[in-house]
């Protein structure tokens, strides 16, 4: 606990110093890094970014990861194992190695390229892409978003559309106003799942992003590294460390109601 | 996290609810997304490791077939030393992480205290926030507690394999103690109860009782936190010092200075090991 | 705990003054009994008034708030259950999943460290005793509810405890499984002759099992009887009205001669019955009358003798239930009172029984009538 509590102390007090000319800090009790960050149009703008790009990767996992529960859920209980077998294998495999995968496929060098290349295209420049960015970002958050929403509809009483047929609801009106609501406290796990490590990726903008679009895992990294301005990340790491908290305490909410 | 959320998918629809016949979600198109998904899951992957055996210096290009980057990576030292690294920090950390975050979730869950409902939040923080986050704490931490120790006490502490290996503990307790909680949540106290009735004491019932039947989620936990420590790289990144490269690390410089094509050799490596163990883990599971 | 010769006096458990509290939330209020030895003792009561908790200290589960807690007369205050002559078959049964059948039957013997060699054998026979000499290498998964019961059974008389506390065994099973663990459990009993205390909230299981009940409400013990006198001489309301149905009627006592009482209500009707309680005149007080006990008469033929009371009512409504017809009578518009007639040959001839709207005479008994003050 002492490895939680006292690094959180120290990026309080950090957070509220300001930065020597030599790169080392100095205590004394100041807001500028905060208004720094809420001034400062590049700093904000990769805050906008982290959000909205964390905001579609969530969507767009949920989109897709839904319909593929639901189709897991539908099979025979032998294929089911199989098939969850699978979404657990990404899941488990080292993040970096997967997005470097990406990278093989879309580099300049790539897949993509060489394969369009043979029929005589020009290369098309891909990696430094916010597309880029959101593919691998989606890529890496999809198993966070099956699971729960396996979990949610693999509880669910499918009898229950059986009965809103009984009582005259179309297919439509039996998804949105039965199965989705009963379900939706997978999806809300999950989004908390997938937009949590998408706000704060660092690896698929470094990677895939080729620095050119920066998130906020980027900016601390930068901050405390090459910029050498602790206090200025401190400040940063606090705010996502605040709003995130926020995050969690919907997140116990939403699974505890989904437990009752 | 998500380890959370599967372990408590067992199956809890009723029985009868598992007969009705489930159709008309328009099957068709369900199909063709989850076959999109799966191909988009692992054909990625899959090219990493048909291009591991390329004989080619370029990723995407196929030259023939060749053992030789296996040949390579197994005679680098570098990323050997990194591997054995990697292997040390995954295994210390384990071990610890499990102990304490074993014991913390029993304590959590057996006893109601003041503050609780703090303490639980406070214990989940490095599951939920970014890694990078904890990662910039976690340096802070250090490098201030070892100016103040070094000023005091004249050592000379530093960065090193040692502070990854403290960094991956502290993030892997929580982790190991959400998975072991999540495996209590199903256990039946009465049965401690029953064990105490016919005449055990509290040792004997943790040892013949409570431990043999939350030892699969121990286990889920022990080995969640070993595929986290081998997967982390950012943490890794913040906290060690020279000479202590972890394999990700040694990974990610090579990936970004473009320089060897051994990283697919690697990768497949990695991912055959992660492969082992998930493996691993539903067997555990499934013998519940 | 061996060596020492119990003193006991033929009393298995004694409680005096026991009190539990949870926090704010008094779960059992000053109870005192005695439990005797060989007894099938049931404590019966409504969830949350009292009767688990009460259990569970005699299990050493929970220690008292304060009162002493005596089993064969050897003080039991915090004494862990691991240390108790007691065994407990729980609610739901809880048999560890890990282990075989035997295993689970095994499990005290092995901790109590009985030599090896003798354990195999008692194992056997306790499953043998429960019929289930051929189930050993089972796992508790693979077995029905009523099997699952039958090896919680023999897992606690395994170790001959010297009282076997049972949490609402059957509360799990159907009716039909529920009526044969019922005989089977007092078949060992019998056999067996091991002091029984039995957790239940149905009544028809209490009183058909039971030597005695102890009926619990709200953290108290109301009543200690016998099947018969519980049922037969309810000394409150709420036992009463707990076990069996009952009508009861309001109103004040005007004469009370030996252990019978009169009570008059706000209509004028005067009602006798017998007070389990000593009553004095001018008290409130309710009578309770049993709907089986009441006799109803066409108004010019005389019902019961002389001894018993009567008053004139109207019949209501009328519910044939196959064993027997409930009748629903009206004394005035403000009150009816439900009658039971067992059926026979003759009353199955509808028309010639009552009809909705005939007039007749209810009457009953004095000593069937119990007048009761609270």
């Amino acid at each position: 606990m002492i490895f939680f509590l006292l690094p959180f102390l120290i990026i309080i007090v950090y957070a509220f110093s300001s930065r020597s000319p030599t790169g080392g800090v100095e205590f004394t009790f100041t807001l500028n890094n905060f208004i720094t960050l809420f001034s400062d149009p590049v700093y904000l703008s990769i805050f906008w970014r982290s959000i909205w790009m964390g905001v579609v990767t969530t969507v767009l996992c949920a989109l897709i990861g839904y319909p593929l529960a639901l189709f897991i859920v539908l099979q025979p209980v032998r294929w089911r194992s199989i098939l969850i077998f699978l979404i657990l294998i990404p899941f488990w495999t080292n993040f970096l190695v997967r997005i470097y995968a990406w990278m093989t496929i879309l580099g300049n060098n790539g897949i993509v390229n060489s394969t369009i290349g043979f029929f005589g295209f020009e290369p098309v420049t891909m990696l430094g892409t916010q597309g880029a960015v959101l593919l691998g970002l989606v890529y890496g958050e999809l198993p966070f978003m099956v699971l729960p929403i396996y979990a949610s509809i693999d509880r669910f009483d499918f009898r229950l559309l059986e009965a809103a047929n009984d009582l005259g609801a179309s297919r439509w009106q039996r998804f949105v106003r039965v199965m989705l609501p009963l379900t939706a406290p997978g999806i809300a796990a999950g989004s908390v799942l997938v937009f949590i490590p998408t706000a704060g990726n660092y690896i698929v903008p470094a990677l895939l992003g080729g620095g050119k679009v920066a998130l906020i895992g980027n900016f601390l990294e930068q901050q405390f590294g090459s910029a050498q301005n602790q206090p200025l990340g401190s400040a940063a790491a606090l705010l996502v460390m605040l709003v995130l908290t926020a995050g969690v305490v919907f997140y116990f909410r939403v699974t505890d109601e989904g437990e009752r | 996290m998500a380890e959370e959320t599967l372990t408590r998918a067992a199956p809890t629809a009723p029985a009868a609810a598992r007969d009705t016949p489930r159709r008309g979600f328009g099957e068709g198109a369900l199909l063709v997304n989850a076959i999109f998904c799966y191909l988009f899951l692992y054909v990625p992957i899959l090219i990493l490791i048909v291009f591991s055996f390329s004989n080619s210096s370029l990723a995407g290009v196929w030259g023939g077939f060749t053992f030789d980057w296996y040949v390579k990576l197994f005679q680098n030292t570098r990323l050997m030393t990194a591997m054995g690294n990697s292997l040390y920090v995954a295994t210390a950390s384990m071990i610890v992480a499990t102990v304490i975050g074993t014991l913390v979730a029993l304590g959590m869950e057996r006893f109601r205290f003041r503050g609780r409902q703090a303490f639980d939040v406070q214990l989940y923080m490095p599951v939920v926030i970014p890694d990078i986050v904890m990662a910039v704490m976690l340096l802070l931490f250090f490098s201030n507690a070892f100016q103040l120790l070094n000023a005091l006490l004249g050592s000379s502490f530093r960065l090193s394999l040692t502070t990854v290996i403290m960094a991956h503990i502290t993030f892997n307790i929580a982790f190991v103690a959400v998975v072991v909680r999540s495996s209590l949540k199903g256990f039946d106290w009465r049965l401690e109860e029953a064990a105490q009735d016919l005449g055990a004491n509290e040792f004997n019932t943790f040892r013949h009782v409570t431990f043999p039947l939350i030892l699969p989620g121990i286990i889920g936990g022990a080995l969640m936190a070993f595929t986290l420590s081998l997967d982390d790289y950012v943490i890794s990144y913040f906290t060690n010092g020279p000479g202590a490269s972890t394999l990700p690390i040694e990974v990610f410089s090579r990936i970004v200075a473009a320089s060897a094509p051994t990283i697919n050799a690697v990768s497949t490596v990695i991912f055959l090991a992660s492969l082992l163990l998930v493996s691993v883990s539903q067997l555990l599971q499934r013998r519940r | 705990m061996e060596g020492l010769p119990p003193v006991s006096d033929g009393i298995a458990i004694e409680l005096r003054d026991v009190v539990k509290r949870f926090g704010e939330v008094t779960a059992v209020d000053n109870v005192s009994m005695q439990i005797r030895d060989g007894e099938f003792f049931s404590m019966l009561g409504p969830s949350g008034c009292g009767k688990t908790s009460t259990l569970r200290m005699i299990a050493g589960f929970e220690f008292p708030t304060s009162g002493e807690l005596l089993i064969h007369g050897r003080e039991m205050g915090q004494v862990p259950p691991y240390k108790r002559p007691v065994n407990t078959v729980f609610q739901s049964y809880a048999l560890f999943p890990h282990m075989s059948v035997e295993r689970n039957v095994a499990f005290g013997l092995e901790m109590k460290q009985v030599p090896k060699a003798e354990i195999a054998p008692r194992v056997a026979e306790a499953l043998e005793m429960v019929r289930l000499g051929s189930f050993g290498e089972r796992y508790p998964r693979q077995m029905s509810g009523g099997q699952q019961q039958r090896v919680a059974l023999a897992r606690a008389l395994v170790n001959r405890p010297e009282v076997l506390l049972l949490d609402e065994p059957l509360g799990a099973l159907d009716q039909k499984l529920r009526k044969e663990m019922q005989a089977e459990l007092k078949r060992l009993q019998s056999l067996l002759g091991i002091t029984f205390i039995f957790v239940t909230h149905d009544q028809e299981e209490a009183l058909t099992m039971s030597d005695r009940i102890a009926i619990m409400n709200q953290g108290k013990v109301l009543q200690i009887g016998s099947p018969t006198e519980i049922y037969e001489r309810p000394n409150c309301r709420f036992v009463a009205d707990f076990i069996g149905e009952s009508n009861f009627i309001d109103g004040t006592v005007r004469h009370v001669e030996g252990n019978y009482a009169t009570i008059e209500t706000v209509e004028g009707i005067k009602l006798r019955g017998i007070a389990p309680r000593p009553v004095s005149t001018g008290a409130a007080a309710t009578l309770s009358l049993r709907p089986e006990k009441i006799r109803l008469t066409p108004p010019r033929e005389n019902g019961l003798n002389g001894q018993a009371s009567s008053f004139p009512v109207r019949v209501e409504q009328i519910d044939y239930i196959g064993s027997d017809t409930r009748i629903v009578v009206r004394v005035n518009d403000k009150r009816t009172v439900d009658v039971w007639e067992q059926n026979t040959l003759s009353t199955l001839d509808r028309d010639a029984y009552w009809q909705p709207g005939e007039e007749a005479v209810l009457s009953y008994l004095p000593n069937n009538g119990l007048i009761l003050t609270e």
